[in-house]
């Protein structure tokens, strides 16, 4: 290059080829490695986490954390419903939307609640998901909500073409919103309808925001990618209540740790006798239903 | 590095030579175009929405974009309807047309693979499918199944295709080394896709409706009869508008294969309606919502019986020798067993699977005219790549369209010289 030249742009051969190197290279890095958040280690993880928080704090106008709680050894979550309590308030529905930041336009609700007729028993050809009497509960009426059950042998995992959905140790069924491709082919595939997409992108008012996330549960949702009840991961990794168990006035909702056995959960399974819905279809869900009295 | 030249020649006449034509080919590519633009911006509409603009809700949750994908997968799969008599059976008539059946199946791979991609909430993320970039959840996902085997068969035919085409342009005889062991994989192939694809629906034990080991069977029996719908057309077409001869009997052999295969596909719907009906369990509420509607959701009714009485009536006037060989009878069968198929392997399996939904909901799903543009947009890319394809293969085959200077005795139009016997065996 003939030195005399004048440098009109300021960019030399070398400037630019540096630039270039580490432009390929931080795609290589990016782009190669591990990006879905089940295999990230946990030192990129929380860097990624780092991000996130900053993403919503700033989208929300408020300090929003997302949690990397894993799963504590020796624990299994489980969950069982009194059939013979449940009025069929739906609190429990608006209490979960509230609590995991579900989208309020369009709604997308995780628990769907079931008005069935006492003379038929549980007949999903016959029950009203919309029932809007003026007083719960109706006359001859009992009410199944249904949300994610949890499966053990979960049909929905094993469809996904890119693992973007998995079964966590403490046996919370968790999708990775950052990796979903939105195919549904799991909502296809499970069999208590409890999966919801996001057809529209959701919205939640910054007021409404619940801050405290975690990044496998109720962290915000971008469009196009499934989501569904965590039993609140955020919570029960803390020690607390799923919102729905807090929520319900008539304590018909009951959850603990199938492995200890001196939880609520177990004294239910040891005295009560508990059932699954769909029983026949083997996938054996760590969500149980009850008739108390 | 004369290859290369030589190569790159050969793809600057292509484009010349398509960009070739009557008004009528003109009028064609531009309606095309029209249908594209159109599809393109609905689709960017959606892209900037969400499957919103569908009418795809969480009760149904695929509808018309998969119902397309389904059908498409079974003409790509039809190649082989004439594959097999061709290179097994060594059946001359048919072999002559092989090549526009390999090139049918790769123009419907194309729209299978587009239909997906419109379908899925974030198509940025279609990378996330390919390894090592992604991770594909092999071999658990039936999905990532379907993507693998729907790449090598289109990367089959093409490789076929491409290569035959080539070598009779050049005047050089193809290498039999190559095509003959790809074609008969491409065999099993076409089964194979139309099978994985059945399953990725058998294998959903949520959905009685397609929780029937009878789908994949099924699924064969009415591709075998779609795909070589759409070829007997393009035949007659290519016969009327070329020099490409096609005898009335290859044409004929066809409409008899499609008239078993449309046998088998209203059995197989028989027996699959006899179950439900006569054991009357709770999973006959799907097939009722096809035939005769639930209460008064009854959207889906007229499709279904429509789909019936145009299958039959193409199983009568395919299985009558005298009707197939009337040109106007044998034209009506063809669009019958295309729109009777269509419907019922489009609407007629992906919403009665979903309606009602697992909790015994019923969501009335009907496509919005987002989704309608959408896929009239990628039918008309099909039908461009299939037009373009064309319009370089038949001169090509005819002897037409050649390397100039290449010698003329050296070898013969791609289409003539098949393999021989001894060798298909």
């Amino acid at each position: 290059m003939d030195p005399a030249a004048p440098k009109s742009t300021g960019i030399t051969r070398r400037k630019f080829a540096t630039a270039a190197t580490a432009a390929a290279a931080g795609f290589v890095l990016t782009g190669c490695g591990p990006k879905r958040l089940y295999e990230m280690p946990r030192d990129r993880l929380r860097k990624a986490l780092d991000d996130m928080e900053r993403e919503y704090s700033n989208t929300y106008g408020k300090a929003v954390t997302v949690s990397d709680t894993g799963a504590a050894p020796g624990v299994l979550f489980g969950y069982a419903l009194d059939l013979s309590r449940c009025i069929g308030c739906r609190r429990c529905v608006y209490a979960c939307v509230e609590e995991n930041n579900q989208s309020r336009e369009p709604q997308v609700h995780w628990i769907r609640v079931l008005a069935m007729e006492k003379e038929r028993g549980i007949d999903f050809a016959h029950a009203d998901p919309y029932y809007q009497p003026e007083l719960v509960p109706e006359e001859g009426k009992f009410y199944v909500p249904v949300a994610c059950q949890q499966c053990r042998n979960a049909p929905c995992t094993k469809v996904c073409p890119t693992g973007a959905t998995w079964t966590e140790p403490d046996g919370i069924v968790v999708i990775d919103y950052d990796w979903c491709i939105g195919c549904r082919c799991c909502m296809a595939a499970c069999p208590y309808g409890a999966r919801r997409f996001n057809w529209a992108t959701p919205s939640i008012p910054p007021d409404e925001l619940q801050p405290n996330t975690h990044y496998l549960g109720n962290r915000p949702r971008p469009k196009g990618v499934v989501e569904k009840c965590t039993f609140c991961i955020q919570r029960v990794r803390a020690g607390r209540y799923p919102a729905c168990v807090e929520v319900c006035p008539v304590g018909a909702r009951k959850f603990g740790n199938l492995l200890d056995p001196d939880s609520e959960i177990r004294y239910i399974m040891e005295h009560k006798r508990v059932m699954v819905l769909k029983q026949e279809l083997n996938t054996v869900p760590k969500f149980f239903y009850f008739y108390a009295t | 590095m004369a290859g290369i030249r030589q190569f790159s020649r050969f793809l600057a006449r292509c484009v010349r030579l398509v960009l070739r034509g009557n008004a009528a080919y003109w009028g064609w590519v531009t309606l095309l175009l029209t249908l594209i633009l159109s599809g393109a911006s609905a689709y960017a509409d959606q892209l900037r929405t969400g499957l919103v603009l569908s009418a795809m809700r969480d009760q149904v949750s695929w509808g018309f974009y998969i119902g397309n994908f389904t059908f498409l997968v079974g003409v790509a799969a039809a190649a082989v309807v004439l594959v097999i008599p061709a290179y097994v059976y060594d059946w001359k008539p048919i072999r002559e047309i092989v090549i526009i059946g390999e090139l049918l199946a790769i123009s419907a791979i194309v729209m299978c693979l587009l239909f997906v991609m419109v379908d899925i909430g974030r198509p940025d993320r279609f990378w996330h499918l390919i390894p090592p970039l992604g991770r594909l959840n092999f071999p658990r996902s039936i999905l990532a199944w379907d993507m693998v085997v729907l790449n090598l068969y289109f990367a089959v035919n093409f490789v076929v295709v491409a290569h035959i085409l080539y070598r009779a342009y050049g005047r050089r005889p193809y290498s039999k080394r190559l095509v003959v062991p790809l074609v008969l994989v491409s065999i099993p192939m076409a089964i194979g896709i139309h099978t994985v694809t059945a399953f990725l629906y058998n294998g959903l034990v949520a959905r009685p409706y397609w929780n029937s080991s009878i789908l994949a069977p099924q699924f064969l029996a009415s591709a075998f009869c779609s795909g070589p719908a759409i070829l007997l057309v393009v035949l007659q077409l290519l016969r009327r508008f070329t020099r490409f001869e096609i005898q009335n009997e290859a044409i004929w052999k066809i409409a008899e294969l499609m008239a078993y295969a449309m046998f088998l596909n209203l059995f197989l719907h028989g027996a699959e309606a006899f179950k439900e009906y006569y054991s009357a369990s709770e999973h006959v509420l799907y097939t009722r919502y096809w035939f005769q509607g639930i209460g008064e959701h009854r959207t889906l009714v007229p499709y279904a019986w429509i789909a019936v009485a145009l299958n039959v009536s193409a199983f009568l006037l395919f299985i009558v020798p005298a009707a197939r060989r009337n040109w106007i009878a044998l034209n009506l069968g063809c669009l019958a067993t295309y729109s009777g198929c269509y419907i019922e392997k489009g609407m007629g399996l992906i919403i009665p699977g979903f309606t009602p939904d697992t909790l015994g909901e019923i969501y009335e799903y009907s496509p919005t005219i987002t989704e309608l543009r959408v896929a009239a947009a990628i039918f008309a890319v099909g039908f461009l790549v299939f037009t373009l394809l064309l319009r370089v293969a038949v001169p090509i085959s005819l002897g037409e369209f050649h390397e100039e200077g290449a010698d003329p005795r050296q070898g013969a139009p791609a289409v003539k010289p098949a393999i021989s016997p001894s060798a298909a065996c």
